[in-house]
């Protein structure tokens, strides 16, 4: 801090000071300490607030684990975001190591800017496209009729859902991994291989080691954007497979009771809280190499 | 030697499976905003038409909408470069455990679901009677905004050289001239890159903006709602442009790139 005063003087000093505190309190940890204690309110109408009934309790809390149906729904969400995170990881890999090892370094720039196309594209559109094309009467099963096959109902289950998902996010696993084996010296790679190590063995003991920091920053991101996705499930979802946050669409839009949103929405963050730790303490990675 | 060969050609087929996924549906998307029928597809082709970019040209929802997303982009942008700068700056000159406790709170709202971050702003204004509306989605975006743009910060400050500081202060620079000559010049890539990363992030936000805008539209909030209430080929008219907008931005920097390789390998011979 001393430092700080000493280069840039005490007024530009109060000026970086105020802004970061202004970011980290006002849009960061108040907020979030406002939505845990809304959590543990009651809902209910403004003449009513400060009076006898407004005390804390856990009521907002047992709604959920009172409904057998939101509790199946949470745990889909977490069963099919964690499918999605691992099909996307099994996905990418290949192509991560492709395009830091293999692709000649010229041709690699092109590839990537082809891939990050999608991205530009909002996420929004991006699952409309697969709207189109899954539909019932759409090009997917015209192309398979035309080749003979029996068309499917693709927007049933949680297939369309899955396939968007991945869509969506498949580029925030590729990107990392690939930057973490693009640091990888190749040499160690060529020497494993003069050792005699096996393909599987090769990536098995010294690049996948290597890239875990990448694996680890991947399947945070994706299975975070995943479980927190709204507008996937809602423009790909069947009536079997809701997701968990349109439940929290319901108490903040057609409830509106904000008090047990965001008790959902707490359920929500703290799902994703207890992610980023497993997945730290599995890789055996800190903080500062996922947010990389 | 024969396996060998058979894995160079499964690692290309691979690739090409793979940008035919990624690429495919936004040239299907794209496609149906050409076809005449009121149901967005490619198959069956019912004709040639243009009608659905005149559709969408009348649309004044949407061009309101897009004002507005490009307000709020801008807004973010404004308020997340200096707050990420500053935050970068301040991170970079403390120490080691105060500083991964303050690294921690600055990079978890990356790691925090849009959904949350939005309904936290809410209530957080609402408990002072600041009541729902694109000013708030603005804020909701730059908490999260702001921390791509002190990573950017940060990664550019480890090759700062200090000692530049330090001469200019002994040369009797005032900090004010430290500051705006020595330490942001050296910043202003990764300022730059943080605003154009901003503005998009903020463009394509659904989330956050969801549970803030109130009564008021950004474009993924005009799409979201239209895909909804009705779908009709605009937004495949609107998915077309804004498609097209990036593979012109693309054309045109793959071709800068080219040409500055091509000049580099000149001057080196």
């Amino acid at each position: 801090m001393s430092e700080l005063i000493r280069r840039y003087g005490s007024s530009l000093t109060w000026i970086i000071i105020a802004f970061t505190a202004f970011w980290l309190l006002v849009l960061v940890l108040i907020p979030n300490f406002v939505l845990f204690e809304f959590s543990f309110k009651p809902y209910l109408p403004v003449d009513q607030l400060g009076g006898p009934k407004d005390f804390y309790s856990l009521n907002n809390y047992w709604t959920f684990f009172n409904s057998p149906i939101h509790i199946r729904i949470f745990f889909q969400t977490v069963l099919y975001s964690s499918a999605v995170t691992l099909l996307c990881l099994i996905l990418s890999y290949p192509l991560a190591y492709f395009l830091a090892k293999i692709v000649d370094a010229k041709t690699a720039p092109s590839i990537f800017l082809l891939l990050i196309i999608p991205l530009w594209v909002s996420e929004i559109l991006r699952s409309f496209a697969w709207f189109i094309i899954l539909a019932f009467n759409g090009p997917l099963n015209a192309m398979l009729q035309g080749i003979g096959l029996e068309p499917v109902r693709w927007i049933s289950g949680f297939n369309a859902v899955i396939i968007g998902l991945i869509y969506s996010y498949l580029l925030f696993m590729l990107l990392p991994i690939y930057n973490a084996i693009s640091s990888l010296d190749t040499n160690q790679i060529e020497a494993s291989e003069d050792l005699g190590a096996s393909l599987w063995r090769t990536h098995w003991r010294v690049v996948i080691p290597h890239s875990k920091p990448g694996i680890a920053s991947g399947c945070v991101m994706v299975f975070m954007l995943c479980a927190g996705s709204v507008i996937v499930p809602s423009t790909l979802a069947s009536p079997s497979s809701r997701w968990f946050t349109e439940i929290i669409q319901q108490w903040m839009f057609e409830g509106l009771d904000w008090n047990t949103g965001a008790a959902y929405a707490f359920l929500l963050l703290t799902l994703c809280i207890i992610f980023v730790s497993l997945v730290m303490r599995l890789l055996n990675v800190r903080l500062v190499d996922i947010a990389k | 030697m024969n396996s060998h060969r058979f894995g160079y050609y499964a690692i290309r087929f691979y690739v090409i499976l793979f940008l035919a996924f990624m690429l495919l549906p936004l040239i299907v998307m794209g496609g149906a905003a050409f076809n005449d029928t009121r149901f967005p597809s490619i198959y069956p082709w019912f004709g040639f038409t243009t009608h659905w970019f005149q559709e969408l040209w009348a649309d004044n929802r949407m061009w309101g909408a897009a004002r507005n997303t490009v307000f709020v982009a801008i807004a973010v942008v404004a308020l997340s470069v200096p707050i990420g700068t500053a935050g970068a700056i301040l991170l970079n000159s403390l120490q080691a455990r105060s500083r991964s406790i303050i690294y921690g709170i600055m990079v978890a709202p990356i790691l925090t679901p849009g959904a949350v971050i939005g309904i936290s702003t809410l209530l957080f204004w609402y408990k002072f009677n600041v009541p729902a509306g694109l000013h708030l989605s603005v804020l909701g975006q730059v908490s999260y905004i702001a921390a791509y743009v002190m990573l950017l910060v940060l990664a550019r400050l480890q090759s700062f050289d200090a000692g530049l500081e330090e001469a200019a202060l002994d040369l009797g620079a005032s900090h004010a001239q430290v500051m705006r000559r020595i330490l942001l010049p050296h910043l202003y890539p990764a300022i730059f890159a943080g605003a154009l990363i901003g503005f998009f992030q903020s463009a394509e936000n659904f989330n956050v903006t969801l549970f803030t805008r109130g009564n008021s539209d950004t474009l993924t909030v005009y799409v979201g709602s239209k895909i909804r209430s009705g779908i009709t080929p605009t937004i495949n008219a609107l998915a077309f442009l804004l498609i097209a907008a990036t593979v012109i931005g693309v054309i045109i920097y793959e071709f800068r790139r080219r040409r500055a390789d091509a000049m580099a390998k000149l001057a080196e011979d």
